[in-house]
């Protein structure tokens, strides 16, 4: 069987500037963040970004490499406004496809299925339509005769997700309460990398349920503890607070000459592990 | 049954202006964003109301005392806004006449002046679950002639959008800190249906940006029973957090 493990810099390295990347998770929870920080060390740019957004939108639109965004929403959760988000906005740094929360996810079924599009009782009677013209909406062939909008697929170039633990064919678990949409991801993506906390042998005696990422839709697998911070991964860890905190009230160059500078997610990690030791 | 031993606060009249809203309404999920929203809805379960269903604010269903009784993930949760089982309070930055609603920007969306949330889930729960909103400080900026951003479709917006925009379009009430309002009305104009006491007709007029209707034969939000004032104080609130999101 194939061994699919790689680093960081493996993933980022089989990206080109450009592409139309998805990352998974929900506003600050269970980001890929270790595959965005990656990202942001490399040269890629001029992205097309699909996202539930929270802090990867913030750290790509501040690093400006966003070129489009389709998005429902950017939050930090217990912070609702993200900060740069905001602030590309307000400088128009990025185009954006706003669009509604289940308008995106039939965006994301309608890619994992092959479709072009999907029918959806939203967006009709909202500002949505106005701001992105291209949505078109389809009658219902049957006698009901209703009028939706045509949800087309949010199709992929590569999907970022990070979960629990992982093996290394590329099957991913996920011990949280919520799977968020990150199989979906997977599966609408020519090609995904998946993080995890840690690699394991094997699922024995796993919930069935939890085996949420099937190997056949992973490329790539990451091994990458605390990959998700400072988003959640629950169980394995809550949101650190403290250092979002620090995030959404840091200027942009002082936060990323601080702990996006290192050569690697090591030295992001260890430049967080000091931040906290100083606070104590 | 009114207590007048102690002074309802108007945060607490704010709780029962929102718990109000899920009176009626069965076996469907109570979403409540906010506080008093939430301490609204958890009162409204635990007396008038007791089939809605809560969630832990996550990922899970639960009973009044917090323990799980189902499984409730983003998607399914949308499931339940699309199959219309769920009444959502949301928040409102800015809200129309006719209850359009918008949460993503303010100023021009290609470049807007401040950027907000971004539509969220507005546009798909407006189209297929019951909506009210919860507006914790009435303003003119809040109380506009006309949002710039439609993310919530209001009445005139679904009506223009045709029978499948208005199929299962509602929005039952506005509760904001100086009333609660609802669209009951042959045009679906936002009506006045009751002061919260303490607050006058000329205060409410004055922090919205458009005409009222029913100012005239407005009533005053009830007053809470002794058992829901005990519940809101002691159990669903017992560290006040309620007067932090309403001070007055």
């Amino acid at each position: 069987m194939t061994d699919k493990t790689m680093t960081p810099e493996d993933v980022v390295r089989r990206l080109r500037s450009g592409m139309t990347v998805g990352i998974g998770g929900w506003g600050s929870r269970r980001k890929p963040m270790a595959l965005v920080r990656a990202l942001l060390r490399s040269p890629v740019t001029d992205l097309t970004v699909i996202s539930y957004g929270g802090p990867d939108v913030g750290l790509l639109a501040a690093a400006g490499r966003i070129r489009t965004l389709i998005a429902p929403f950017a939050t930090l959760d217990s912070i609702p406004l993200e900060p740069h988000f905001r602030a590309a906005r307000q400088a128009g740094a990025f185009e954006l496809m706003e669009i509604d929360e289940a308008m995106f996810m039939w965006g994301l079924h309608a890619a994992a299925n092959r479709l072009p599009f999907l029918p959806v009782r939203a967006g009709i009677g909202s500002d949505v339509m106005r701001v992105n013209p291209g949505l078109r909406t389809v009658t219902s062939p049957y006698e009901d005769g209703e009028t939706f909008v045509a949800m087309p697929a949010l199709r992929m170039d590569a999907a970022l997700v990070h979960l629990n633990r992982a093996d290394r064919l590329g099957n991913g678990q996920y011990l949280g309460p919520d799977p968020y949409f990150d199989d979906l991801f997977c599966e609408a993506a020519d090609s995904a990398y998946l993080s995890c906390e840690r690699i394991v042998d094997g699922f024995k005696g796993a919930p069935a349920q939890s085996l949420l990422v099937k190997r056949y839709a992973v490329t790539g697998v990451v091994e990458s503890p605390h990959g998700a911070h400072f988003t959640s991964c629950a169980p394995d860890y809550g949101r650190d607070e403290p250092f979002q905190k620090l995030y959404a009230s840091t200027p942009w160059a002082e936060f990323a000459e601080r702990f996006l500078s290192g050569p690697d997610e090591k030295s992001y990690q260890c430049a967080v592990q000091s931040w906290h030791e100083e606070r104590t | 049954m009114t207590t007048n031993a102690v002074r309802v606060t108007r945060a607490e009249y704010c709780v029962i202006a929102c718990a109000e809203a899920w009176r009626d309404n069965g076996e469907v999920l109570a979403s409540p964003m906010g506080l008093i929203p939430s301490v609204g809805a958890r009162l409204a379960r635990r007396t008038f109301s007791p089939d809605l269903l809560l969630t832990d604010g996550e990922a899970m269903l639960v009973g009044p005392d917090g323990e799980p009784e189902g499984w409730l993930p983003y998607r399914h949760h949308l499931t339940m806004v699309t199959g219309g089982r769920r009444h959502v309070m949301m928040g409102a930055s800015q809200i129309d006449r006719f209850g359009n609603q918008n949460i993503s920007c303010i100023g021009a969306w290609d470049r807007p002046a401040r950027q907000l949330l971004g539509v969220r889930g507005a546009p798909v729960n407006t189209l297929n679950n019951p909506v009210s909103y919860w507006v914790p400080k009435h303003s003119t900026r809040v109380f506009v002639p006309k949002v710039d951003m439609i993310c919530g479709v209001g009445y005139d917006s679904a009506a223009a959008a045709g029978p499948s925009a208005t199929r299962f379009h509602r929005i039952p009430r506005v509760v904001s800190d100086l009333g609660v309002f609802d669209f009951a009305t042959p045009d679906h104009a936002m009506r006045l249906v009751s002061l919260h006491p303490g607050v006058t007709l000329e205060e409410v007029r004055g922090a919205t940006g458009f005409e009222l209707a029913g100012c005239e034969e407005a009533a005053y939000t009830r007053e809470p029973t002794t058992e829901e004032l005990r519940l809101i104080r002691e159990v669903l609130d017992p560290d006040g957090l309620r007067e932090r999101e309403v001070a007055r």
